[in-house]
């Protein structure tokens, strides 16, 4: 089954840095503190385990730029 | 040996008119195909998009009618050629502006548009645009809207961006300009040549459209060729032709060179031998050098100049056209430039190589639009087409002679 993903706006996000300590199943922090996918995916999927700090981490982005992406099969 | 090309289509350029009139005298009306047709047609065409990214032009059209139910959708034609190697877009405004508008009001029928912009520099808004845009009597008439003189103006959601009375930056998708653009509407951007290739098509049919070209690139094709070429300029090609045949329409090379700059500033080299010279310049053709025809640029690189000093030049104005929205871009294209320049000007340690590539890998995929991806793609190029010439100059020496600053040992 496809995965939902973690869509991350480039224009919105100024490397606050929540995210990656929220969700470090998938984010590290780059060179200047961009949240950088550890699989290298630009849109990383979001494994079941992370997926309750994938929640957290779109909920307390300070610049609202973290969704979830539905996997095209969970779209109506 | 010098074989004369046989067969040079001249379907675009010598569709030129200074007037409505003798346009419609040349080529004869539009036909009244119901918008299905018009769109099955250009389908059967097979006909890509012009303006970049090759997206089959009919199933754009298709996603943007089918998106369109229940609301008005827009359509752009995009001629913002922010390629300052490219010119095709300006040569057809300025030379075939009815073409371009006669491709406009097939797409506005196509997908039902209820409104239609007509996006490009303004200088050629004020002369023929405006002037060719008096003359005609369409059904949903073009607005004009000046497209600022930036590399990423003319990225679609740019372009949308500028009629929305926003800025000429990217936004971020999804949602896509074709789910939601101008006003919030569906809407269909496309390259003013792809425009000009549908009026001819209409008119001619899918099959017409076939005799030229080949199955994976039918068609004919405008290439703005440059650089160490005896005529440069524009030319029609058709799809599959060569590189070396691009190369004897403007005139052949006037001196040596050591690569082609193919698909523009976010294209890729192709290091020019007599194996490279007869690939076809088409996507498969070009894959293995990572490279893609684009909006059609080709840059014929003299020996004499360093192509890494070409390249680290290119990167920079590329760091420099950076709307500066998304980190990784914004910090990760002045970086690579800043690398490039000390490779290309002997200055580098040997770690520089990896930690190029390390860079590269930071920023591709990391933003709003292709900006990031297309410059890390032309970086990657470099380091592999160019990979004896960075040995040189880690060394301490340009391969064309030029002298370089005494090496810093680090």
């Amino acid at each position: 089954m496809k995965k939902d993903r973690l869509h991350i706006d480039w224009t919105r996000c100024e490397a606050r840095g929540l995210c990656h300590e929220l969700l470090p199943e998938l984010l590290v922090a780059d060179d200047w503190g961009y949240p950088l996918s550890r699989t290298g995916e630009a849109t990383p999927a979001i494994p079941a385990r992370a997926r309750g700090h994938a929640e957290q981490a779109v909920t307390e982005c300070p610049r609202l730029a973290l969704r979830i992406l539905p996997a095209p099969s969970a779209r109506h | 040996m010098t074989t004369a090309r046989t067969h040079v289509r001249q379907r675009l350029l010598g569709s030129c008119a200074d007037s409505y009139a003798e346009h419609l005298h040349r080529l004869g009306p539009l036909p009244a195909s119901k918008p299905a047709e018009l769109i099955q047609t250009i389908v059967n065409s097979g006909l890509g998009g012009r303006g970049g990214a090759a997206f089959p032009t009919g199933r754009k059209l298709a996603t943007v009618a089918g998106n369109a139910r229940g609301l008005r959708s827009v359509v752009v034609a995009n001629g913002a050629e922010g390629e300052p190697a490219s010119d095709k877009d300006r040569l057809l405004l300025t030379h075939a502006p009815h073409l371009v508008l006669d491709g406009l009001a097939l797409a506005v029928r196509a997908v039902g548009a209820a409104d239609a912009y007509l996006y490009a520099p303004e200088y050629l808004l004020h002369g023929p645009i405006r002037h060719a845009l008096v003359q005609r009597s369409d059904r949903v008439s073009v607005r004009a809207v000046a497209a600022p003189d930036s590399f990423i103006a003319g990225q679609e959601s740019a372009a949308v961006s500028v009629i929305n009375g926003g800025r000429a930056v990217p936004t971020i998708t999804p949602p896509a300009v074709f789910e939601r653009g101008v006003g919030g509407r569906p809407t269909l951007v496309q390259n003013v040549e792809s425009l000009a290739q549908i009026a001819l098509i209409a008119r001619r049919g899918a099959h017409w459209f076939r005799e030229a070209g080949s199955g994976d690139e039918p068609g004919t094709r405008l290439a703005t060729i440059s650089g160490a070429v005896a005529q440069p300029g524009v030319y029609e090609v058709d799809g599959g032709a060569a590189l070396v045949d691009l190369i004897e329409d403007a005139g052949g090379l006037t001196e040596p060179v050591h690569a082609l700059l193919v698909g523009g500033y976010h294209g890729g080299w192709v290091p020019w031998t007599e194996r490279s010279a007869r690939t076809s310049w088409t996507r498969s053709g070009l894959a293995r050098y990572d490279a893609a025809p684009g909006a059609g640029v080709v840059i014929a690189l003299p020996a004499r100049r360093c192509g890494l000093k070409a390249a680290a030049d290119i990167t920079a104005y590329l760091a420099g056209q950076s709307a500066a929205q998304c980190g990784p871009c914004r910090n990760g294209l002045p970086t690579l430039a800043d690398l490039l320049a000390q490779l290309a000007g002997g200055k580098a340690p040997a770690k520089t190589v990896s930690e190029i590539h390390r860079i590269v890998g930071l920023v591709a995929g990391r933003g709003a639009c292709q900006h990031p991806g297309g410059t890390a793609r032309l970086v990657r190029s470099t380091l592999r087409t160019f990979a004896p010439e960075v040995d040189h100059h880690l060394s301490g020496y340009c391969s064309t002679g030029i002298p370089l600053s005494v090496r810093r040992r680090s």
